[in-house]
């Protein structure tokens, strides 16, 4: 797989959604371990999700769901990094910041190599094999003919 | 965006320094009249520091915020929105509203709460030069028999205060330290 | 006569500590993990998720072990935890049209783009006991995979709205009331109705939706599509000035089509309920859809039958398991005083009814 990574949404994006487990692993693989500053140290909170009515109208709320966010600003080039992920890792919300930050120096290859293409090829693989169990209870239906 | 100025000045350790800004603003309200000293805030300017300890405090994204003339700048909305969240709306829908008591006029363009919901109200965090314990003659609840307190404008609070139980309430800050008029002291001349 | 008592500190402690024990049962069999709770109990982790109204797996499970599996104890844990977060924001509305559906299926239309999907369904299971599950260490059973299609997923509805043949949803972003930060006041918008119901207790909107399909506020619905899958959930992060995903959600949706005869205004054509839960819960949608369907009686000009599902204030005041549980459950705490009252009356009224007996033989004898 083949990406980018130009868009700080995109990154920011898989960084909040991927196995804790797994960010820590590829972190401690890349070995980057800059000096930095918190600008916000991470807190767990909960943001509320809203849905719309009949999937497609006005908004209500459906419920909360847990996150961790942290602010930190690298001690070289002070690069300022953005942490907001699910659920109430603190590390995993201070790795993402990291990631974040480090992506807007000469780091980001790095980065991008050990870390972002990884975790985004892991994260499509469990979605790929999600959807081909759903493929495989898909109904085919068979026309039983009647007379001529 | 916001800019790195944004980013800095909050509070340290935001569990204890905010439970420590409480205390000083429960204190405020509760013996008005009373100065207490606030610290751990560093905000960009022009806000005071116990404004912005009262801001990082009270304010949260469910406290919409009306930043007056004097005090709405890019640097304080992007202080405001990294420490709190809080949105910024105008006067008619402020649960806080923040700047220099000539800026915030008319008072009476804030919400002053329904009876059955009298909490609806504003309140202003009006931001002075000094504070001092003389002036307007206060009585009322928290008051043993008098206070005194340097209000910007005593005639416009005892009107407030003629609502009782509606009307805003004022949190007065200058420097370091933080006053509180709520709507249940009544202001005499001496 | 009333004397103040209090004690009962050592008697607490002692039911505490007895608790965990009994929570922890045979220290002979295993202890259960969070983990084991979170992927092999998952429909109980997801109704609590659906009723505490906070998603996170892990903590639903731990409220579930803690609880000793009563789901509503778990909920009630759920709730009280949730107070203490706080609140980052909103996000903006999810998008079930974009979800990577596990089910997705429709009793309306049999062909219908993207297909009928029956994903890890009980439906066509025999409800009989699996003996087999009784026995320890089997193996997880291989899944057929097919290759998936790429294709979107529209909603079913969406093709009867092209034809006009049923109500269209209003559209707009205006922020919701949240009854979890302000108080219910009735009349209540159909925002609030859909956050209480969604939140619910399941086995009381499952009754309220069954008393409407035996005809106290018939509806006539048909399940146009229920889906079950994962959506992410995207934030306006302000501090960025752009949007983010913050996550993933499991959700089931599902939209039921109702037959509406038409009112003086409107020429008949389909309406429309909805519901939309955390986690896989699907019973809870559909009993959730149908609920909406009979509240809405008002905004589509129909007639108020008295039905119990139609009454809003009854619905929406006693829908809520904590709230139910909290105000049922209190009553057997101590009432001493109260009920010393009460057997004072009593006694008084027995010795007014006594006098009044003995009374008119005293007259007579007279």
């Amino acid at each position: 797989m083949t990406q980018e990574w130009n868009d700080r949404k995109t990154w920011m994006s898989l960084l909040a959604k991927v196995p804790v487990e797994a960010l820590a692993l590829a972190w401690d693989e890349a070995d980057l371990g800059p000096d930095y500053r918190w600008l916000r140290r991470p807190e767990t909170g909960a943001v509320m999700v809203r849905g719309r009515m009949g999937g497609t109208g006005l908004p209500f709320n459906l419920g909360e769901m847990t996150v961790t966010r942290c602010a930190l600003e690298l001690a070289d080039g002070g690069a300022v990094g953005h942490g907001y992920v699910q659920g109430r890792d603190k590390g995993h919300a201070e790795r993402a910041a990291l990631c974040d930050a480090l992506m807007q120096t000469e780091a980001r290859g790095a980065v991008v190599e050990t870390i972002l293409t990884p975790l985004a090829t892991q994260a499509a693989q469990v979605k790929g094999q999600r959807a081909e169990r759903a493929a495989a209870t898909k109904v085919d239906f068979f026309t039983m003919v009647r007379g001529e | 965006m916001s800019t790195i100025a944004a980013m800095k000045g909050g509070f340290n350790d935001p569990a204890v320094d905010a439970a420590h800004g409480f205390r000083a603003l429960l204190n405020a309200m509760a013996m008005p009249g009373a100065i207490n000293d606030v610290t751990g805030a560093v905000p960009v300017a022009p806000l005071s520091v116990a404004a912005g300890v009262a801001i990082l405090t009270l304010c949260d994204p469910e406290t919409p915020v009306y930043l007056a003339p004097s005090h709405d700048t890019d640097a304080v909305r992007d202080w405001i929105t990294f420490h709190t969240g809080a949105p910024f709306v105008g006067p008619s829908h402020a649960a806080f509203a923040i700047g220099t008591w000539e800026a915030l006029m008319p008072l009476d363009q804030f919400p002053i709460g329904t009876p059955e919901y009298p909490d609806r109200s504003t309140t202003l965090i009006v931001e002075m030069d000094a504070l001092a314990q003389t002036g307007a003659t206060l009585r009322g609840p928290g008051i043993r028999e008098t206070a005194q307190l340097n209000l910007p404008d005593a005639g416009a609070m005892a009107d407030n205060a003629a609502l009782f139980p509606l009307g805003v309430d004022f949190i007065l800050t200058a420097g370091a330290q933080v006053a509180a008029l709520p709507r249940s002291t009544k202001i005499g001349e001496r | 006569m009333y004397v103040a008592v209090k004690g009962g500190e050592a008697a607490i402690d002692n039911a505490h500590a007895w608790l965990a024990s009994e929570r922890r049962g045979d220290t002979d069999v295993a202890e259960l993990s969070i983990a084991q709770i979170r992927e092999q109990l998952s429909l109980a982790v997801n109704r609590v998720m659906a009723e505490g109204s906070l998603y996170d797996p892990d903590l639903a499970a731990l409220a579930i072990k803690q609880a000793r599996g009563d789901l509503i104890e778990a909920i009630f844990l759920i709730r009280a935890y949730r107070t203490t977060l706080p609140r980052f924001g909103l996000s903006n509305a999810i998008e079930t049209a974009d979800m990577a559906c596990d089910r997705r299926i429709s009793a309306t239309f049999k062909d219908l783009p993207g297909g009928q999907v029956l994903g890890p369904t009980f439906d066509y299971t025999h409800r009989l006991l699996d003996f087999a599950l009784a026995a320890e260490g089997g193996e997880r059973p291989e899944v057929a995979t097919r290759p998936a299609d790429p294709a979107p997923m529209p909603h079913v509805t969406g093709f009867l709205n092209r034809d006009d043949l049923i109500e269209q949803e209003p559209v707009g972003d205006d922020t919701p009331s949240d009854l979890t930060r302000e108080p219910l006041e009735f009349p209540a918008t159909r925002a609030l109705r859909l956050q209480s119901l969604s939140r619910g207790d399941e086995g009381f909107v499952l009754s309220m939706a069954y008393s409407t399909q035996r005809g106290y506020g018939r509806n006539h619905p048909f399940v146009g599509e229920l889906r079950v899958g994962t959506v992410a959930v995207e934030m306006d992060i302000p501090e960025l000035g752009f949007a983010v995903e913050i996550g993933e959600v499991q959700v089931t949706e599902c939209e039921t089509v109702n037959q509406f005869a038409g009112s003086k205004t409107e020429k008949p054509k389909f309406t429309r309920g909805y519901g939309l839960c955390f986690g896989h819960t699907e019973r809870k949608a559909i009993s959730m859809a149908l609920v909406d369907r009979a509240l809405r009686w008002k905004e589509l000009g129909e007639d108020n039958v008295g039905a119990p599902a139609q009454d809003e204030e009854f619905v929406l005041s006693h829908s809520d398991n904590i709230q139910a549980s909290g105000f049922l459950e209190h009553i057997k705490l101590p009432h001493y005083v109260d009920f010393q009252s009460e057997l004072e009356l009593v006694r008084k009224l027995r010795a007014e009814v006594e006098r009044s007996q003995t009374a008119p033989t005293q007259e007579a004898a007279e």
